[in-house]
């Protein structure tokens, strides 16, 4: 059980330690990495969104001087492969080979289909002209709800849905997902007011400012490096190595900097492609996506279409809910349906429930997770339906929350029964919060709503080696997305009993530290830096040893405090406390070395909720929209590093914003993305938003040493249903498609 | 006794059980119960996670058990 402890380094905010590197340039991306005699990678994309492939000639582009190598799907090894990618909308590794390249049908717009190799990315886009490929047309399928239906064309005529027993048709609908509790008759029954409401979110992208890259270096033995931008190069590697049917053991991959994931870099999509042209052509090869190859040929969130009905009592109780979503996984299975169904009732307790989610084909980019993937876009349904019926009963949005919050012990809807959670302290908070005791500006709208994710632990390792004037080395294998390792630092140093600025830490490559699951899933405070203080026990543990082989005392006899070995309490011995400095300097004499490590499976994440809130105006003669002020208040267990947590918090209420106000993939009636760019993709910048004011909750998640939740996820959930609530209120009309863009609340403002 | 509740898609291939009281002290024995019960929902049993007594679990396998502990299965959660 983690109590109230008082900490010397944990909850103090240091710069971050790349922070010099990546604004001078130093840092090294994906894309930096430069190598002897490289060699440049293109792919070539489908102009289709749906098609067979009838042929593809190779022959034209190898016949350019200059070009090393050209690729196709027929080159890749076929047939099944075990596991699945990590991440929600990873889907299955068979379906993410075949995203990678395609085989016999291309399945969306930007769906790879051939890759060379040259001297020059200019040559290799050139040589790109010259591979001949012939497709047969077929009807895109683009709406998510009319691709369930029966008559629907089939994105995978070998679909079926996933049931006990298997159906005798295929389907565009890949997996159903369903929970229920109690009686949904007498709860709506037991209703004094229902609302029922249709809801919107579109597909839209993580928006990351690096664009996917890698680098290759495959020897003529078929080993190498493959350096890239990855949210998890363990994971990375072994789907890559599956892909080409390569033993893991012969591939080392290295994380480099990374510009950004939220999800988006949990799939491989040029990093199988890179290692069999560089195996090809025995040189390194660099390739590196455009930001329009990004947005068209790499995962984005599902669009979702969302049918809620709500019934509550006069006063404030939710009797029954009901709802059903319709999730795009673009062109493979893999949206993240079920996330969806366990989050949308999360925060609070229900007795009858309904909640049936649906993982739909479509010809769009196959989806990848994206923060919390499911839950935005099914809790906006079931927050703005509880803001209405908040409006309808005239009651305080968050009194009607405090109503209903799930706390301790609740039965949450997914399951279980809710270890200690801080819901109902985020909403307390929030009350309290000055934000929302200041009056509403004239004209605005005030909304407000939850988040929720469960966060996770998984696999992570780590090694703790001490220098030989007492500095610290930490080695794990988490790409560092978020600042991580000023976390890791931080509690290193607070294990041991020392200062920040004596402890490093870095991310090591494949085979140089142990196995990490990738950096998602907002686990990597949680379950690395679980491994982390494991592995700085295993050094103490040591270092007392060696003290007491020292003094001649038994180890039960030495204790740690501040960074030295003590005798304990009630040991008669005349001896100097030695520090951590000081048994690392006599390493020698004491055994060799001093190093701690630990792997470990981490379990018992504790779930983090949220409650936002923001002050919208809406201008009715132009549409546009004013986010006066923006507040976000979430439950991070025990901040480790606040600033981070904050800027987790801060980012997560801009992406969410981006996502409710602008940002959509627009297709035409062909399946052809229209707004690759971010001239025409609008994601938020500086002066599109306030200042995001923070509050942090610290309800300590007992199965973690210092109290950590997962902080990554929960910030995108909230912000979409709380622009939806306040313009709904400052319209004085309900709106319920996302992006509420100008032209959309144009069209809504003039009826 | 330790309760064990299935889930929509588990008591698909359950018999249509949503509940079940199982005499084990610990987590292995549940799944090999389950198994030896309902052969079919070894498949997914492998590629779910578990709440135990409220705690999830990615990965469980020898966790000791209660005699009034409840376990419910859930899809695993990876997030992004």
């Amino acid at each position: 059980m983690a109590e109230a402890r008082e900490f010397r380094q944990i909850g103090t905010s240091p710069v971050r330690p790349d922070g010099i590197d990546k604004v001078t340039g130093r840092a090294q991306f994906g894309a930096d990495i430069i190598l002897p005699n490289m060699i440049h990678g293109k792919v070539l994309r489908s102009p289709h969104a749906h098609a067979k492939i009838k042929s593809v000639d190779l022959s034209g582009a190898l016949a350019i001087p200059g070009v090393f190598a050209a690729i196709s799907g027929a080159d890749f090894p076929g047939g099944a492969l075990e596991g699945e990618a990590s991440g929600e909308g990873g889907g299955s590794l068979t379906d993410i080979a075949k995203n990678v390249i395609a085989r016999n049908k291309v399945l969306y717009h930007g769906h790879a289909v051939a890759a060379v190799a040259a001297s020059t990315p200019r040559l290799a886009q050139e040589a790109l002209k010259a591979i001949k490929v012939e497709y047969e047309t077929l009807p895109p399928v683009l709406d998510v709800v009319a691709a369930m239906a029966d008559a629907s064309p089939l994105v995978d005529e070998n679909n079926f849905t996933n049931l006990p027993e298997k159906p005798e048709n295929p389907s565009n609908v890949a997996n159903i997902g369903r929970l229920e509790r109690g009686n949904l008759e007498e709860g709506f029954a037991a209703a004094d007011i229902v609302i029922e409401r249709e809801f919107k979110c579109p597909m839209a992208h993580q928006g990351y400012i690096e664009p996917h890259a890698c680098v290759a270096n495959i020897d003529e033995t078929g080993r190498g490096t493959v350096w890239c931008s990855t949210q998890g190069h363990f994971e990375f590697r072994s789907a890559t190595a599956k892909m080409l049917n390569k033993n893991i053991a012969d591939l080392k991959f290295v994380a480099t900097e990374i510009g950004g994931g939220f999800g988006g870099k949990t799939v491989v999509y040029l990093e199988p492609l890179a290692t069999m042209l560089s195996e090809k052509t025995g040189r390194p090869v660099k390739m590196t996506m455009s930001r329009e190859e990004v947005f068209r040929a790499t995962g984005p969130a599902s669009g979702t279409v969302a049918r809620v009905k709500v019934g509550l009592k006069n006063d404030g109780t939710i009797t029954a809910a009901q709802s059903w979503i319709a999730f795009e996984a673009g062109a493979f299975a893999g949206a993240p349906y079920m996330p969806g169904a366990m989050t949308i009732y999360a925060p609070y307790k229900l007795e009858n429930f309904l909640v049936e989610t649906f993982d739909v084909l479509v010809n769009k980019p196959k989806v990848a997770a994206y923060r919390a993937p499911g839950a935005p876009q099914a809790m906006h349904a079931f927050e703005c339906a509880l803001d209405e019926a908040a409006q309808l009963l005239d009651m305080d949005p968050i009194d009607l929350r405090l109503h209903n919050a799930a706390e301790e012990g609740t039965q949450a809807s997914y399951g279980p029964k809710y270890p200690v959670i801080g819901f109902r302290e985020c909403l307390e908070a929030a009350k309290n919060h000055p934000n929302y005791s200041a009056p509403i500006p004239e004209g605005a709208g005030r909304g407000v709503a939850a988040g929720f994710w469960f966060n996770v632990g998984m696999q992570s390792s780590a090694e703790v080696h001490i220098n030989d004037n007492g500095t610290v080395m930490v080695v794990e294998g988490s790409p560092d997305i978020g600042g991580s390792r000023a976390s890791m630092c931080l509690m290193a140093a607070e294990t041991l009993g020392i200062e920040y600025a004596e402890v490093r830490a870095q991310v090591g490559d494949t085979e140089s530290t142990g196995f990490c699951n990738v950096t998602g899933g907002s686990r990597t405070t949680f379950a690395t830096g679980m491994a982390v203080t494991q592995a700085c026990e295993d050094v103490i543990a040591d270092c007392k040893r060696r003290a007491a082989m020292t003094w001649g005392l038994d180890e039960d006899q030495v204790e740690w405090e501040d960074g030295q070995a003590i005798p304990g309490p009630g040991v008669n011995a005349d001896v100097k406390p030695l520090s951590l400095a000081e048994l690392a300097g006599k390493a020698a004499k004491t055994g060799g070395p001093i190093q701690g490590r630990a792997s470990l499976n981490a379990q018992g994440a504790g779930a983090s909720f949220s409650v936002n809130f923001a002050d919208i105006r809406v201008d009715r003669e132009t549409g546009k929209v004013d986010v006066l002020s923006y507040t976000a208040i979430q439950d991070a267990g025990k901040a480790i590093h606040p600033a981070y947590v904050e800027g987790q918090m801060q980012g997560g209420a801009a992406q969410g914003l981006g996502w409710a106000l602008n940002e959509e993939y627009i297709f035409d009636d062909a399946g052809i993305l229209q707004n690759a760019g971010f001239l025409d993709y609008r994601i938020p910048v500086a002066s599109d938003l306030p200042m995001i004011d923070t509050h942090i909750v610290e309800v300590a998640n007992p199965r973690h040493p210092f109290g950590v939740r997962g902080v990554g996820e929960t910030p995108i959930v909230a912000p979409l249903a709380v622009a939806t609530n306040a313009i709904s209120r400052s319209l004085q009309q309900r709106v319920c498609e996302l992006p509420l863009s100008p032209p959309r609340l144009l069209a809504k403002i003039d009826g | 006794m330790v309760k064990v509740v299935l889930s929509e898609n588990f008591a698909l291939l359950a018999d249509g059980c949503r509940e079940l009281q199982l005499p084990v002290d610990n987590y292995r024995d549940v799944i090999a119960e389950l198994i030896a019960r309902w052969p079919q929902l070894e498949p997914l049993l492998e590629r779910s996670s578990v709440a135990i007594d409220g705690l999830i679990y990615q990965d469980a396998m020898y966790e000791p058990l209660q005699s009034d502990s409840e376990i419910f299965f859930m899809p695993r959660i990876e997030g992004g």
